[in-house]
Parts: structure tokens; sequence; C-alpha cells
């Protein structure tokens, strides 16, 4: 496939690895970490830790929209579908998250509940018009790079004065996620990170001008990077030459398709529709102000928030569960008592297990021979 | 859940929908985000919608980098 196979060339990658082994110095510590669970997915299946020096530690981010949703959003949407009896659409994985008491979509579907998998929130919309008598709710999730397919049904289905739809929207922001991450140590005056990959995808969206800031304010380097091994390996090159050098910088790597100011009608349909809630919770990370959007008021008939009378849940993760630390990146999914005992992907305890791009689910299939070494 | 891929536009069908190619099954996406979409542009596509256009010359740019080494 044309800009796919050319960034796996396993020769290049060989090279690469050398190259990186040469910039290291043996002093140092190198502890990087890559925001996005896709990076995190690449760097398991590609076994990229296996090609770095001991010094260079990968660490995951949160940039996982599956594990950071904390369990009450979760409970809300079964709510919706169990309680207000609404066809419920989410994309695959957001059906198997564990909520208060280990329910989740799927089980409610099995109670009932009219609970549907969808690959695009435009089949959400084909189904509203299929049931009109039934109210419809897309239980939208994602950082940027989701975010505006959303904005555009949300603007199909105002223009067709669609009446028995309505989104409940979780979707959130990545620069005040990093923040969330790197504010805790700059206040204690540890340092946790050395670098820090930039997520692809959602920078298609916002472009690479947003990390200045956050270069500013914690300095340590951002490489945008993106997702095939290639890829990461040039970015981790990149960041490791930046960490030497003390440079506190952006550096694009995935120039073929982000820019610094990102894609501005995404950006336009996204502000015509979304506003910053004041604050939201994120597992893990608590609550953050400003690191989510919500529907604006002038749409509040496309928000299910609006439309149902949901109950704020108390939310009980399980006890045993690390997943806020994991996604902290202060420990590793090994570390959790459960995982690969009572949490596997096919059994997941804790939302990290459930995506394949949730730092639990990816070291258990890539790193404990469950799938076969890489 | 963040999957995206980059897909060539093979035909763009009105309505902002454009046919692509994908692991040999033809799709229908969404070009509403991206502007300017002609066949054979490479997208890359996230949840039935093209994010934006990849650049070939960036590519090859990208690509020439790793041949130097
Ligand atoms: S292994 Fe399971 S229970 Fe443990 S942190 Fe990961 S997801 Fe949570």
């Amino acid at each position: 496939m044309k800009y796919v196979d050319e960034f796996r060339d396993g020769n290049a990658a060989r090279v690469l690895a050398e190259q990186i082994g040469a910039e290291v110095r043996p002093d140092r510590q190198y502890r990087l970490m890559e925001f996005c669970g896709g990076h995190t997915h690449t760097i398991f299946r590609c076994g990229v830790p296996d090609l770095l020096p001991d010094n260079v530690q990968m660490m995951h981010g949160p940039g996982c929209p599956v594990c950071v949703l904390p369990v009450k959003r979760i409970d809300a949407a079964v709510e919706l579908a169990l309680k207000h009896r609404v066809i419920l659409c989410s994309y695959g994985d957001m059906l198997r998250v564990p909520g208060s008491q280990r329910m989740s979509l799927q089980k409610a579907k099995g109670q009932g509940a009219d609970v549907r998998m969808l690959y695009s929130p435009a089949d959400a919309l084909a189904i509203a018009h299929q049931n009109p008598d039934r109210q419809v709710v897309f239980f939208a999730i994602g950082f940027e790079t989701t975010t505006p397919p959303t904005a555009v049904i949300l603007q199909q289905a105002d223009q067709q004065a669609l009446r028995n739809f309505s989104v409940f929207c979780n979707h959130v922001l990545t620069p005040p996620a990093i923040r969330g991450i790197l504010e805790p140590a700059r206040e204690s005056g540890r340092s946790i990170l050395e670098g820090l990959i930039g997520p692809g995808h959602v920078s298609l969206i916002i472009g690479s001008n947003p990390y200045r800031q956050l270069v500013d304010d914690y300095h340590l380097p951002i490489v945008v990077s993106g997702f095939e091994p290639l890829d990461l390996l040039q970015s981790i090159h990149r960041l490791i030459g930046l960490v030497n050098q003390g440079c506190c910088t952006v550096e694009n790597q995935y120039t073929r398709a982000v820019s610094e100011q990102g894609n501005l009608r995404a950006q336009e349909l996204m502000s015509e529709y979304f506003e910053l809630r004041e604050s939201f919770e994120w597992r893990g990370l608590g609550e953050m102000p400003a690191s989510a959007l919500r529907i604006k008021k002038r749409y509040a008939h496309l928000d299910a928030e609006s439309r149902f009378d949901l109950t704020d849940s108390a939310g009980l993760d399980n006890k045993a569960c690390e997943c806020p630390a994991v996604l902290r990146a202060a420990l590793k999914p090994t570390d959790c008592k459960l995982f690969g005992r009572s949490c596997t992907p096919e059994n997941p305890i804790g939302s990290c297990m459930v995506s394949s791009e949730g730092a639990c689910a990816a070291y258990y299939t890539y790193r404990t021979g469950a799938a076969g070494s890489v | 859940m963040c999957l995206a891929v980059p897909v060539r536009v093979e035909e763009l069908i009105g309505d902002d929908q454009a046919v692509v190619e994908l692991g040999g099954v033809k799709k229908h996406i969404s070009v509403a985000l991206v502007e300017d979409v002609q066949v054979g542009d490479y997208v890359i596509l996230h949840v039935g919608y093209a994010l934006s256009k990849l650049s070939e010359e960036e590519a090859r740019k990208t690509l020439e980098l790793f041949r130097q080494i």
C-alpha cells in the first residue's frame, strides 16, 4: 500500500536503530512519551523497545480516548440505552468498556437494550432516518481526530431538521491532557520526561502550532510523528538529538500530512458546533479545566445531555485496577496485580485493556507472547 | 479507535462523497472536511471521513532521508 509499505522497510529500521544507538549518551536517561495510543500500538506491534538502547525508555501516554473516559460517562451511556430506551450507537471499543459493577453497553445489549456498533458516525444518521419513531443517540468519544466527523453529522442533522437524533458528547482535547501529565511534575519540581512524541492524527486537525506553548512552558522537545515504524524511529532519533542539544522546540516529522496550522475547515466546523467545558473528568488525570468539548447551547436540541435527564453516577472504578497510574505513565501495565490474570482483552476489567491502543491491551498482546513475538 | 489510513481517491460522486479502495474493497467516504480533493489524491481516512490530503512531495523528502542513511 502506498504511503505505508515504504515506511516499513526493515533495513532502514535497522540503520535508524544504529543511528539512535550512536546518538544516545551512555550517561543520560531518555524518558520519551508517545502521547497517542496509536503510537503505543505501533511501538509494541513492531517491537520498537527491543531496538532501543537500555537508557531510552518509551513511556505510554493517555492518548487513547476509550481509556481516559471515566466510568460515570459509561454509566450515563448505559442509562441512555437501558432506562431511556434509545438506540445507542458508538464505536466498537466503547461497547466493551466496563462501567460501575462491570456493566458495559454490551451487557446492556444482552439485557435487551438497543445498542449498535458503528464504523462511521454517518451511520448513526442513517439509523435515525430508518427509525423515525425512536430516539437515536450517538455516543461520541475521541480526541481532535474524531471530533470533526461528529461536527459534520451535527451539521447534517441540523440541516435535515432531524427530531430523533442527538449526540452524547465526550470529545476531549490533546494540549490540556499533555499539561495534565506535565504540570504536576513541574509543580513538584520533578522531571518525569525528557521528550514527547506528538500525536500525528490529532495534528492533522490542530496542526503543529499548539505545541509551541507547551515546549515553552515545560522545557522539553516535541516531535510530531507519523504512524509507521520508520516514522517513529526517525522521531525518536530526532528527539534524542534535541535532548542532547538541550533544544526545546517543536519539530514535525509527519510533514506529508501535518501542517503548522492544521485543517482550517475542520477547525471552523468544530467551533460552530462545540464549545469548551469549564472542566471535565478524565480517568487517571482527574478533573481538568478546559479539557473537553460540549455542544453549543444553540444546538441544545442535538445534545443528549440536554434532551435526557441523566443521573450523575458516582462512577465506581474497580479498586485494584491501576488504569489511573498507567495513564499517567506512573506504572507499567504489568505492575497491576490483575494484569493477564483476571484482566485480559477478552474480559477487560479496566479501560486500558479494551482498545488495541490501550497500554494494557498492547502490552498483553505483544509483550506476553499471547500473539507470538514480533 | 484512532486508526487512520492513507487511501487513494478513485472517484468523486458528488454530495461531498468519494469512492476509495481499501484492501481491495471499494468504499464510500466523505470528503466534506478537506478542501479541493481530486481523483488520484491520497487522503488520510478516519471513521469514514477524509481528514487531510497527503503530500507526495513531502513523503518523497521524508523517504529521501531514509535512503541517505
Ligand atoms: S491490567 Fe486491567 S485492571 Fe490492571 S490497570 Fe490494566 S486495565 Fe486496569
